[in-house]
């Protein structure tokens, strides 16, 4: 068995080069991993709302259909919002990638264990669910895969990464929730966004 | 046939949506909606999006917001319930969202389970902070979609209008154990 990614690198990774992609961050660590990989006016990371990450990127990837919507997200939130799955499945977005990065662990709470850690498959369950593509990645060689497939744009994707479990230094977005939702209109809508 | 009031409101209510541009309708079917999501699904300016839950919703039309669209979450009472923690969101961020609630465990109710969520719809969005607004007769409903719907996109916040289960009529029941309708 090789040794398990690290969640940074992998977020550096697919973030690099990422042009115009709109990011969604689930709550905890994914937010302060694509944070850890550079603050962006179009990110959207999460703060609360538990379960919610994978429905919010429906949200924005149905209103801007030409954009790439990539979710980040981590086990325990997305195990939130399983049903989420299923909407997702049926709507069909072609341009919406949800990442789970899966350290089978509630970080935030004390490293208390997920149900991942106990055999459940997301991908599998994205994939019952009726996602045209949903893989685990456990190699940097798959990483890479990934990373090309997500941008070259074809269809839902769904990809349960399995990471290690290690606790790393909070990086914090900015917190005041109005700031963070405006600022992302601004940079994707323009200044007429703030007189819609 | 010329419609009445009771009939008529949900293809006002579908005209003055997609009059104000509103795009995403999200929902969790309910009988008292069932006309009106009829209507946004054979409007081609509009995406239905169905639910699992009614937090879904909440979440869904967030991001609706942050991608520069409008849209509307349809569900009953009970769905209120689903939804309490995910409206921290529109909450924290100012989205607006309008939710138009059509009322169970309210008039005439036959289901007790359906009591202890309708009877509390209204304090328990309150509580949080949501404006909740009302209705209880048909010829109204029109016009208070209208002015929740200003308040939600005009004001940036979550907004509800609960719609009484008088507009409605109660489910009965006993009636359905002795014939299906068509």
């Amino acid at each position: 068995m090789s040794k398990l990614l690290r969640r940074r690198e992998v977020v550096a990774e697919l973030l690099a080069k990422r042009g115009d992609t709109l990011v969604i961050a689930g709550l905890g660590a994914p937010a302060w991993d694509i944070t850890h990989a550079g603050d962006h006016e179009l990110n959207f990371p999460l703060w609360g709302a538990m379960g919610g990450a994978a429905m919010i990127g429906l949200g924005v990837a149905l209103a801007q259909p030409k954009r790439r919507v990539l979710v980040i997200t981590g086990d325990g939130e997305m195990l939130m919002g399983l049903g989420a799955l299923a909407t997702i499945a049926v709507a069909k977005p072609r341009n919406l990638a949800i990442v789970v990065l899966d350290n089978e662990r509630y970080g935030e709470t004390g490293q208390q264990e997920t149900h991942t850690a106990h055999g459940v498959d997301l991908a599998g369950m994205a994939k019952a669910a009726g996602f045209a593509h949903a893989c685990t990645v456990r190699t940097q060689a798959e990483v890479s895969r990934l990373k090309q497939r997500i941008y070259s744009g074809a269809g839902t994707l769904f990809a349960q990464i399995k990471v290690e479990g290690e606790r790393l230094p909070l990086v914090l977005p900015p917190r005041e929730g109005s700031l963070l939702k405006n600022r992302f209109r601004a940079a994707l809508l323009g200044p007429e966004a703030a007189h819609q | 046939m010329k419609k009445t009031a009771e009939s008529a409101w949900p293809d006002e209510v579908h005209a003055l949506l997609e009059a104000a541009g509103v795009r995403q309708v999200a929902i969790v079917p309910d009988a008292g909606h069932a006309r009106l999501i009829r209507l946004c699904e054979k409007d081609k300016s509009m995406r239905v999006v169905r639910l699992t839950t009614e937090e879904e919703g909440v979440a869904l039309l967030a991001g609706a917001w942050l991608g520069g669209e409008k849209g509307v979450l349809l569900m009953q009472s009970s769905g209120v319930g689903n939804c309490i923690n995910m409206l921290s969101l529109p909450l924290a961020c100012s989205f607006p969202l309008l939710m138009l609630v059509t009322m169970r465990g309210d008039h005439g109710e036959f289901n007790p389970a359906q009591m202890p969520m309708g009877n509390t719809t209204q304090p328990v969005l309150e509580a949080l902070g949501v404006i909740v607004k009302r209705v209880d007769t048909a010829e109204d409903v029109t016009e208070m979609v209208s002015s929740t719907m200003r308040l939600a996109f005009n004001t940036y916040r979550p907004v509800a209008l609960l719609i009484g289960q008088r507009i409605q009529g109660a489910k009965d029941f006993r009636k359905l154990t002795q014939s299906v309708p068509k």
